[in-house]
């Protein structure tokens, strides 16, 4: 067994290793940054893509999914073909009035975003890291969250774009913000990473949406770590795009709360190559409230990996995970959920579920829902269920008219809903409902 | 409440220093030179008078070993075990082949008596005619008698040493061994294949129904030994066996490594149940001179309708890392695993199942029982997998783990793999404190904190105990209240 025998660097890791070495003096950021990434990179570099022998990676291979590494994505030029494209791409929730900040290639676009409600300041990642401001460098690179994670180093080493978004305290916001990321057309590499920080007693809501235009593959590997100070109030919600099958997509999301904080975050993964969303939140302050919900619906050769990473640090803190996967065709689906409660997070209340339902003898779903507590005045808890329809269910539906098709729909979009039916706000809701709706008039036809 | 007084009393008169078999016999041993290489296997090869295949079959483990790395993906920690300071084969020195007890060493079954083994003029054990328990007594590494012997050859059983077994059904051992943990399989399983030392074999043959329940009592007592059990159960078509595994170990100031092998295997519409109560030294109150228990369990469903049923009693060892896991090969076949895992003071556990789904309409059943106390840590880490022709498997698992104090953890690693759209898995995890509750509940109908804790416990460990034989029930609770010591109230 070659277990602890140093692979050779396949061919996109020796890529990725030129394309720094290229790109380092031009990326974005005075010299702490630069060091950041250095650091950074030393750690992908050591540890290499990552493969099913990383634990946090055991269904998962990336190294195997990354042939090669795409070059950078280089700084578009706006225009009005693009704006045109975006409204396609990205049309309007409706019912729902965002200020929306568009990200193309991962570069913010300030021509094509809207204006920002009061209270709500926004800058480029560009330009915060070439002001070199210590605290946005140390929130960054969120301290103590997804170390030696090699996906996550990537993005730190190479993070080119992104936006730096702040809520002043107290400031309850009505507008949502929306986050629109779309790709262009041509095949390349995009790391982007944007901050939300919230102020004490804010609230505010944020949407991304992540589209794209490319018909080739493309590499998207993103984070987003969001701040809730003491009593903030943060909903998010995060759409990835449906990408090339052959593309790969790491999304992280590193959040932080304080005291009394509450962090409500939904995912819908509508398949589209490999999607890796990783999520870490740790709870710092006591008495805070984090739900971490989504669905995935797969088919085809999907592959949509959603690893969560919960700290409980401080005490008298609530955490709830909730995942509805919806397996099809060949697609796999991966749920690997962790809860840490530290010595001393007494009286902390965690509730885990993931629930799948297979559609095809050719899908897997692997379920690692885990718990590690050092402390013992703690209610965890968490179930996890692979099933199929019930056929009785069907059957019911089809006893009373329903063509088969139609009875497995109602079925599945009620099973989807208990997760949907997480987010707040009605609007989004209704356009998560509309999405999971297409997916499932897709698989009628096939 | 005197049951539970006595309890109590017992808890707290018994102190991690001062375990109760914690003694040392002085029974002189016959030890080959400290360390591992070719020569060691082949000594301990032609100790034992083995046939050249056998020979060549342990030559061949250990070569592998030597490309092994070792495992640490586990959650427990201890030292680097230095396995060229370890003495890899000791036996008893007593006139040779002793065939009944009076030619056993009576400081030996004077060891034996004090740790409450039935052996010597126990036939039928006291008070329980109908209930009869046949005892291969393995002190360190060599069987040295057995009893029951006639009764269970009229039945067609063959319950022997497999040192013995070897010699006599050789066409068995040949056939089995190795078959279903391959001496490839892991670090530990590997180097018991090179050096194992003896252990039980079994075979149940068809149709028969074991006239009693099958024990052995192990026992580590040699300093600085390694204990390599290798423990073989063949159920053929249509029989069952019941199998009991008891452990003690006397007291040692270094660590003890003990990398035991159980194999079993059941044919069309055969069962195995083996229950083991494990009670091995846990190490003082720092942690030290515990055993370190890395074992391989794993049973073969191999007919089909077959079923194994593997119940453990965990509460000694410094470490251990122990999964009974079950093949479900055959149609129909069903899995089941019971577990009370209970660590306190320095003790890490690290222990679970894997319920392999293959056929087709196979069943498994999880259920694991954690506690943890003092500064120890608990791990429960299962897998359950449905491959792609298991069509209609189910499992049922449900674990959960209790936590006595502030500085002890509980965890649990499930990995959950469904390859298949009729699979059916059902994962349910808890960890808690005793509820404040409950126990204001039991406090207000007048018990102590104390009492109240025990019973408590008791509760919650009681869909596992109800699985054990009637012998082991009681000898597993008294391990419980033992285990808890210091911990509760």
């Amino acid at each position: 067994m070659p277990g602890d025998v140093k692979t050779a660097q396949s061919a996109a890791e020796e890529k990725l290793v030129a394309e720094f070495a290229r790109a380092r003096a031009s990326l974005p950021g005075t010299e702490p940054v630069g060091a950041l990434r250095d650091a950074a990179f030393a750690t992908f570099k050591s540890a290499g893509l990552p493969t099913r022998r990383v634990e946090a990676w055991h269904y998962t291979d990336l190294r195997i999914a990354m042939r090669d590494a795409l070059p950078l994505a280089s700084a578009p030029k706006p225009d009005a073909a693009l704006k045109q494209k975006l409204e396609k791409l990205a049309p309007r929730i409706a019912d729902l009035a965002t200020a929306r900040l568009v990200l193309v290639d991962g570069y913010f676009i300030a021509e094509l975003s809207d204006a920002m409600p009061k209270g709500v300041s926004v800058s480029a990642l560009s330009d915060a890291l070439a002001k070199g401001d210590a605290t946005i460098v140390e929130a960054l690179s969120a301290p103590g969250m997804g170390q030696g994670d090699a996906a996550l180093a990537l993005n730190t080493a190479f993070m080119q774009g992104g936006v730096v978004i702040d809520v002043a305290s107290g400031k309850q916001v009505a507008q949502p913000i929306e986050i629109v990321a779309v790709s262009s057309e041509s095949s390349h590499a995009i790391y982007a990473r944007s901050l939300l920080r919230v102020g004490a007693g804010a609230h505010l809501t944020l949407i991304e949406r992540d589209v794209s235009a490319a018909a080739q593959a493309e590499q998207r590997n993103n984070a987003l770590v969001v701040m809730v100070a003491d009593e903030g109030q943060v909903e998010h919600v995060f759409v990835p795009a449906v990408l090339n099958s052959a593309s790969t997509h790491v999304a992280s999301l590193l959040a932080v709360l304080g005291a009394k904080a509450s962090f409500n975050s939904f995912t819908l993964a509508q398949g589209g190559g490999l999607l890796r969303r990783q999520i870490h939140m740790r709870f710092d302050g006591e008495h805070a409230k984090g739900q971490l919900a989504g669905a995935s619906v797969l088919r085809q050769k999907d592959h949509a990996d959603t690893t969560l990473v919960v700290q409980h640090v401080a005490a008298h803190c609530q955490s709830r995970e909730y995942f509805k996967t919806v397996l099809d065709g060949e697609a796999t689906g991966v749920y690997q959920g962790k809860v840490i409660v530290a010595p001393g997070a007494q009286k902390t209340d965690g509730a885990m579920k993931s629930h799948a339902i297979l559609l095809s003898d050719n899908a897997t779903m692997n379920n690692k829902p885990e718990l590690e507590i050092f402390a013992d005045d703690v209610v965890c808890g968490h179930g996890a269920t692979v099933a199929q329809l019930d056929e009785d269910q069907v059957f019911y539906a089809m006893a009373r008219g329903l063509p088969k098709p139609v009875a497995e729909s109602m079925l599945l979009e009620a099973f989807v809903d208990e997760a949907t039916d997480r987010v707040e706000s009605e609007p989004v809701r209704v356009y998560l409902t509309s999405l999971i709706g297409q997916w499932l008039s897709q698989r009628g036809r096939a | 409440m005197a049951a539970v007084q006595e309890t109590v009393d017992r808890v707290k008169s018994v102190d991690v220093d001062a375990y109760k078999y914690g003694f040392v016999s002085d029974i002189e041993s016959e030890k080959a030179p400290k360390g591992l290489n070719e020569d060691i296997v082949r000594f301990i090869s032609a100790k034992k008078n083995e046939p050249a295949w056998l020979t060549e079959w342990r030559l061949e483990a250990y070569r592998l070993w030597l490309t092994m790395p070792e495992p640490d993906w586990a959650r427990v920690d201890y030292p680097k075990i230095n396995y060229q300071d370890l003495y890899y084969y000791s036996a008893p020195k007593s006139t040779p082949g002793p065939k009944n007890l009076d030619e056993v060493d009576p400081e030996l079954l004077r060891v034996y008596e004090k740790l409450g083994i039935p052996l010597r003029e126990q036939e039928i054990l006291a008070g329980v005619q109908e209930r009869k328990v046949a005892v291969d007594a393995v002190f360190d590494s060599v069987s040295v008698a057995t009893t029951f012997k006639a009764e269970l050859a009229k039945a067609g059983v063959i319950f022997c040493p497999i040192s013995e077994a070897v010699h006599t059904h050789p066409e068995l051992v040949k056939k089995y061994l190795g078959s279903v943990v391959p001496t490839s399989d892991n670090y530990y399983a590997t180097l018991n294949s090179a050096v194992f030392s003896d252990g039980s074999f079994v075979y149940i043959p068809p149709g028969v129904r074991c006239p009693m329940e099958l024990s052995t009592y192990f026992r580590i007592n040699e300093q600085n030994t390694g204990q390599f059990e290798r423990t073989l159960i063949i159920a053929d078509k249509g029989s069952y066996v019941s199998y009991l595994e008891g452990c003690t170990a006397p007291k040692r100031d270094e660590n003890q490594l003990h990398a035991a092998v159980v194999e079993l295997i059941t044919h069309d519409d055969a069962e195995i149940k083996y229950s083991t109560v494990q009670n091995w030294y846990p190490g003082d109150a720092d942690g030290k001179g515990g055993i370190y228990n890395f074992v391989t369990k794993r049973g073969d469903c191999r007919g089909a309708r077959s079923k194994i049923s593997w119940t453990q009693v965990e509460t000694g060892s410094a470490i251990t890392w122990k999964y009974p896991s079950c093949i479900l090969r055959g149609d129909e076949s069903r899995g089941e695993f019971y577990s009370i895992a209970i660590s306190n003071g320095r003790q890490q556990v690290d222990s679970g199942t894997k319920m392999i789904h293959l056929g087709k309409n196979t069943t498994s059943r999880i259920i694991s029982k954690g506690i943890s106390a003092g500064h120890s840590n608990n791990t429960y880490r299962g897998q359950v997998l449905a491959q792609k022709r298991a069509t209609n498997a189910r499992n049922f698992t449900n674990c959960d783990s209790l936590l006595i104090g502030e500085t002890c953890g509980a965890h649990t690693i499930p990995y959950i793999e469904a390859k298949n759209a009729s699979a059916v898995f059902e994962h349910e995890a808890t960890t808690s404190k005793i509820s404040e509750d409950q126990l204001f509940y039991c406090m207000q109908r007048g018990l102590s904190a104390e009492e109240a804790t025990a019973l408590i416990v008791n509760g919650f460990v009681r869909d596992v105990l109800q699985q054990l034989p009637m012998e082991f029930a009681v000898e597993a609770q008294k391990l419980i209240s033992i285990s808890l010591e210091g911990s509760v109230g």
